[in-house]
């Protein structure tokens, strides 16, 4: 799949736009600016994760917030426990990002083994239900589990350290979630140009001709599932250190249907489209947000619209349709 | 714990495995027959609950409101099909996920626009208030008619599908659709039925359950994602799977929440006991869907087995 000159133009244009604006917002002296577009950020790169399920593999997950919250409370956690001085399974807590991402990657990873496991047995709309169920299930166990601040959630008092940066300045931090959010979309494009990637978007045309030239869909499937589930619980690990909370609510249903609208919006398995697609969402919720209080109305209206008419999201509609061979 | 609490932990069980079950059989129904996932059928449970919440206060009669309540959401869910879900039906399921998910939101603000920000209240009928005595419990009267109202309803529901001419057409069009339109059944109108149907029993579910808990935005979603735990559990597009896997949901739930917190008291001391019995309580019938599907990947009754 070749991406087209316009694409290609365009996704020069969001990369740089989503590191000058902020950079800008610095010297007019706006930090909510800076932090909107860390969010942006995180939430493309949590989309991202997403993107190479549904995007490639044509998976459609509906759980795939409980990786994003998952990897919060990982933070949250290891936070409070650097903190408090007591130790987590025998070992102290820490306050280093670059400890937390890797802790936060292997654990959402397991889950998604487990999950992807049980759930990849089926296809269709079983997957859609049961990726809904099981992310539903570990809502309420984080709801009704008391240890870590259940449906209160879990402050983090001081954000975690990234050497030779101050997290606590709007700019540093989202230097950071850019340059993740870059590298991820580097891996992506790798992951999409590999033998392996060709493979997953053969098994979302025909998994029985794929099964037929002797690769099993199944693992490919599961592998594509475990990759997704640890990029979007990175992005969950970085959402609650911009926002110093993490709670049940990261995990709800409602969060599972921002991601695939943010990749919807954006143009499902386009590099780009979840970085599109999240600018998309914060803008039309920050814009219309300050409107009026039922704003989401309006971004059903448009995201009902947007699938009725636009098929192909907003990089389909400026780069022209995508051609699959 | 006395037999009689467990035996009235039971009746909650079945009171709520009930209403699941109204909430399910429109959902696995509009599937089955027209293979489409609908998210916003939460959305028609909250209508009903509100719409029976607001005739109920105004005429002061719960019957009236509850026959608002069914008609609003049979009304709202005909509108819906005729105006966007027909575009769905050849659409994949991510589509339609995203199309109803965008129904939700329109939905929830619109009725936060029209009935205000804030929770209504809707008393049961003064004929079912106070408890009946079931020689171990006094049960509230209200639950039991509850019960008895769901298996009424189960019971018509069959007698509609297995014994009318709609239910002949439903059937065939679960099996085969392309046949039934060449036999000159109108498949536009019998879909637009069916999802009518489906959503005056949703909204009679929530006018019921309305009843016993707040009537508010958002309620119907959490009642949603149960129901899907049922139908996958049941098998997607089965009535009679629709039934067992609500029956299922609803009693072990209701029975995991109060046994398992007392079961961890046992060995553990009072506070911790309760919240890990709670926690694992509250993900007991996730983990029964798991193993139904490493059992039975399709569910108990699948539909084309």
């Amino acid at each position: 799949m070749r991406d087209t000159h316009r694409e290609y133009a365009l996704n020069t244009v969001l990369a740089l736009g989503l590191l000058l604006v902020p950079l800008w917002a610095l010297w007019a002296d706006e930090p909510f600016t800076i932090t909107m577009f860390t969010r942006i950020a995180i939430l493309a790169l949590a989309g991202l994760g997403l993107n190479l399920v549904l995007g490639l593999g044509g998976m459609v997950s509906f759980g795939h917030a409980v990786f994003f919250g998952l990897g919060g409370y990982c933070a949250g956690i290891l936070a409070q426990h650097a903190f408090n001085g007591a130790p987590i399974l025998g070992l102290p807590g820490t306050n280093q990002m670059l400890i937390i991402w890797p802790v936060a990657m292997l654990v959402s990873g397991l889950l998604a083994a487990v999950i992807g496991v049980l759930s990849l047995r089926t296809e269709g709309v079983f997957f859609i239900m049961i990726t809904l169920a099981f992310a539903q299930m570990v809502y309420y166990f984080a709801i009704s589990w008391p240890a870590y601040g259940g449906e209160d959630g879990l402050p983090i008092y001081v954000r975690n350290q990234f050497p030779g940066l101050n997290t606590m300045r709007p700019l540093h931090l989202f230097l950071i979630c850019w340059g993740v959010l870059m590298l991820a979309l580097g891996l992506f494009a790798m992951v999409r140009a590999s033998r392996f990637g060709a493979a997953l978007m053969a098994i979302r045309q025909n998994p029985d001709r794929v099964a037929a030239v002797g690769i099993e869909p199944f693992g490919i499937k599961l592998a594509a599932f475990i990759l997704s589930g640890m990029i979007t619980g990175l992005a969950g690990a970085l959402m609650a250190d911009l926002s110093r909370f993490t709670s049940p609510s990261m995990m709800a249903w409602t969060m599972s249907g921002e991601l695939i609208i943010i990749i919807i919006l954006g143009g499902t398995g386009r590099l780009f489209g979840p970085v599109a697609g999240a600018a998309i969402l914060v803008g039309f919720e920050v814009t219309f947000g300050g409107l009026t209080e039922h704003w989401k109305l309006w971004l059903g209206l448009v995201l009902l619209g947007a699938v009725l008419f636009a098929r192909g999201g907003l990089i389909g509609l400026i780069a022209g349709r995508e051609r699959l061979g | 714990m006395t037999l009689a609490l467990i035996f009235e932990q039971l009746l909650n069980g079945l009171q709520f495995g009930l209403m699941l079950f109204l909430m399910s059989a429109g959902l696995t129904l509009v599937f089955g027959v027209m293979g489409l996932i609908n998210l916003a059928h939460g959305s028609l449970y909250m209508i009903g609950a509100f719409f029976c919440a607001v005739a109920a206060g105004a005429t002061g009669n719960f019957w009236l409101g509850l026959a608002a309540g069914m008609a609003a959401a049979a009304a709202a869910g005909a509108l819906i099909e005729m105006l966007v879900i027909r575009r769905l039906y050849d659409r994949d399921h991510l589509d339609q996920v995203l199309a109803t998910f965008a129904l939700i939101l329109i939905l929830s603000e619109a009725t936060k626009m029209v009935f205000g920000p804030f929770p209504l209240y809707l008393n049961a009928p003064p004929i079912l208030s106070g408890t009946v005595n079931l020689g171990l419990v006094d049960y509230p009267l209200y639950r039991l008619a509850l019960i008895g109202f769901g298996l009424l309803v189960a019971l018509g529901l069959w007698l509609l599908i297995a014994r009318t001419r709609l239910g002949i057409r439903i059937r065939a069009g679960e099996n085969d659709r392309e046949m039934i339109a060449a036999l000159g059944v109108n498949i536009r109108a019998l879909y637009t039925v069916v999802f009518a149907l489906g959503a005056a029993l949703a909204g009679m579910a929530g006018a019921l359950v309305g009843a016993v808990q707040a009537v508010q935005v958002g309620m119907g979603e959490p009642v949603l994602i149960l129901a899907f735990v049922v139908i996958v559990i049941g098998g997607i597009g089965s009535i009679r799977g629709a039934m067992v896997g609500a029956l299922l949901v609803g009693v072990i739930d209701t029975m995991g929440r109060f046994l398992l917190p007392r079961a961890f008291a046992v060995f553990l001391d009072a506070s911790q006991a309760s919240g890990i019995g709670a926690a694992l309580a509250s993900m007991l019938i996730y983990l029964l869907m798991a193993l139904v599907l490493v059992l039975r990947p399709k569910g108990l009754f699948p539909l084309h087995a």
